[in-house]
């Protein structure tokens, strides 16, 4: 269990950095507030059918968590800058240990961001029966998966300076390709079926609906996985210089 | 045992050679400074020992394994030259954490009596003083219990008394039978600490012996004395002296042979007193044997 008290430290570490409850916790949490509270009582939005406190519980679910993952890359390009990862390197931790740390650490958050947004949902009246959020959030964990790999890839191959803009920008863009701030049409929503993070707001709207991702959904997220797997690990393994 | 055979190191930028067909043997339980100026290739060695580098040609044995294989089993320690710690963890938590990553660590509460962090154990490392900072370095390289323990530019943020404190508990790691390879580029310390100090210049290694023999390689000696009324030009004739100097009464000769010199010194001028004869510094040495492959490698105007 040596690897898993690796694991426990960079928990530790992490939860202890007060500004991450400021920006990544407390910032969807607000725009989810101002965006939903106002609105509390449509109840069909935009002809989908869905609440709009639900819809954008969802929305912001998924941006919030996206963000959680990527948030790795942070950590990573800053352990880089600080030479801790060269420092790593020379101990026996294995790759995979390491990896999986980095990998339950951004799902703990994405974890925290998702409870928080969850209960935010609570007190402007969404309701769902207990399967229905379980199976949502089952499928939001398994959407998260390519954005773990993303992240980490991100922070093998960008600077600590780099990181903050492209993370910003890469997710603000598939956040709206992948209607979490309103539903898309036409040819957005063409692309937009091609990118993981609209698997992770249709998460629980296809969930309403008891009908799951079906087969376009998962093939694009399980290739996301295996395409974003590969070069976070090519990344990783490349990264042995000094920064 | 530590064998770094030939390796040979292309930069990426094509011409630059940061290592030069480097052939070192090192065996269990030496103490060896690696020494040379900025840019000499100590730090790119370093990497291919420990396997953040991979060699272009050449081959590199560490304890008779590969580099990431002795790694692996724990059996290398460093302190690589740059480096900063992760925020956000107290000192002890940080040494635990590394000692987690290993089989067989040390206690985390003897290494940090050992670098001397007891004091502040209970800090977070982004509080910590430069010198604090390079003893938590130090004991993150120490607590996997390694047989092999590398330390590139060591003492550069500490003080005085840091560096003392360091050197001594270096010689008690020593002193158990561990192999110890530092780079530096203090000459006292590699004079001070090291069996044997490998002089790097351009890649290359340009000496390696005890620092002793090193120092010796000079070929040169100093003869300073008290002698008023003798020309300089008339003791600059003396055989084995190559170069003489006087500041009012006392004269300085720099000799390729002190020892004919000194004869015919004392034959020919009775009245020689305090008589001192040293031998070459490391740091001559070092400018002798560094200077002559700058001067080799000098492109032709």
């Amino acid at each position: 269990m040596r690897s898993l008290a690796y694991t426990r430290f960079e928990l530790l570490r992490t939860f202890r950095e007060r500004r991450l409850f400021i920006f990544a916790f407390g910032f969807p949490l607000i725009l989810y507030y101002v965006i939903a509270a106002p609105n509390r009582h449509v109840t069909n939005l935009d002809g989908t059918g869905i609440s709009l406190p639900l819809y954008y519980m969802t929305g912001l679910a998924s941006f919030g968590t996206m963000m959680s993952m990527m948030s790795a890359g942070f950590r990573i390009a800053g352990e880089r800058q600080a030479g801790w990862t060269r420092q790593l390197r020379i101990t026996p931790l294995t790759t995979r240990s390491y990896l999986r740390a980095k990998v339950l650490t951004a799902y703990a958050m994405a974890a925290v961001s998702l409870g928080l947004l969850y209960i935010a949902g609570t007190t402007l009246g969404v309701t769902l029966p207990a399967a229905t959020w379980l199976k949502m959030t089952g499928l939001i964990a398994v959407g998260l998966i390519p954005f773990a790999a993303l992240g980490i890839a991100l922070g093998h191959v960008l600077t600590v300076d780099s990181t903050g803009p492209a993370t910003g920008g890469i997710v603000s863009l598939l956040a709206i390709v992948s209607g979490t701030w309103f539903p898309v049409h036409g040819f957005l929503h063409t692309v937009g079926q091609f990118v993981p993070s609209y698997w992770l707001v249709q998460a629980a709207h296809l969930s309403l609906h008891g009908s799951g991702w079906g087969t376009m959904g998962w093939l694009v997220v399980a290739a996301w996985t295996v395409v974003l797997g590969v070069i976070a690990a090519v990344a990783f393994a490349r990264d042995t210089g000094r920064v | 045992m530590l064998r770094g055979l030939e390796k040979s190191w292309r930069g990426p930028a094509g011409p630059v050679h940061a290592v030069r067909g480097i052939d070192v043997s090192i065996a269990r339980g030496e103490t060896v400074a690696l020494l040379g100026p900025n840019g000499a290739g100590k730090s790119t060695t370093i990497d291919m020992i420990l396997g953040l580098a991979r060699p272009d040609e050449g081959s590199v044995t560490v304890l008779g394994r590969s580099p990431s294989e002795a790694v692996s089993e724990g059996l290398v320690g460093a302190m690589l030259q740059t480096g900063q710690l992760i925020r956000n963890l107290s000192v002890r938590e940080l040494v635990a954490m590394a000692a987690s990553l290993y089989a067989r660590p040390m206690a985390v509460d003897d290494v940090l009596e050992l670098v001397g962090l007891e004091a502040v154990a209970g800090q977070r490392t982004q509080k910590l003083s430069g010198g604090e900072t390079q003893r938590v370095r130090f004991a993150v390289a120490l607590i996997g219990d390694p047989e092999l323990l590398i330390l590139d530019e060591p003492t550069v943020a500490m003080d005085v008394e840091g560096r003392r404190a360091f050197w001594l508990s270096m010689r008690r790691l020593a002193a158990e039978g561990r192999t110890l390879l530092f780079a530096t580029h203090y000459l006292d310390e590699a004079d001070a600490n090291a069996d044997r100090a490998v002089l790097l210049a351009r890649g290359s290694v340009v000496a390696d012996g005890p620092t002793t023999e090193i120092k010796g390689r000079v070929g040169t000696r100093t003869i300073r004395a008290t002698l008023p009324d003798v020309a300089v030009s008339e003791l600059v004739a003396l055989a084995g002296v190559q170069s003489g100097d006087r500041h009012g009464e006392s004269i300085s000769l720099v000799c390729s042979d002190s020892d004919r010199a000194i004869r015919e010194l004392l034959e020919r001028y009775e009245q020689t007193r305090d008589i001192e004869i040293t031998g070459a510094g490391l740091e001559d040495a070092f400018l002798r044997l560094t200077g002559d492959v700058n001067e080799q490698e000098a492109p032709a105007p």
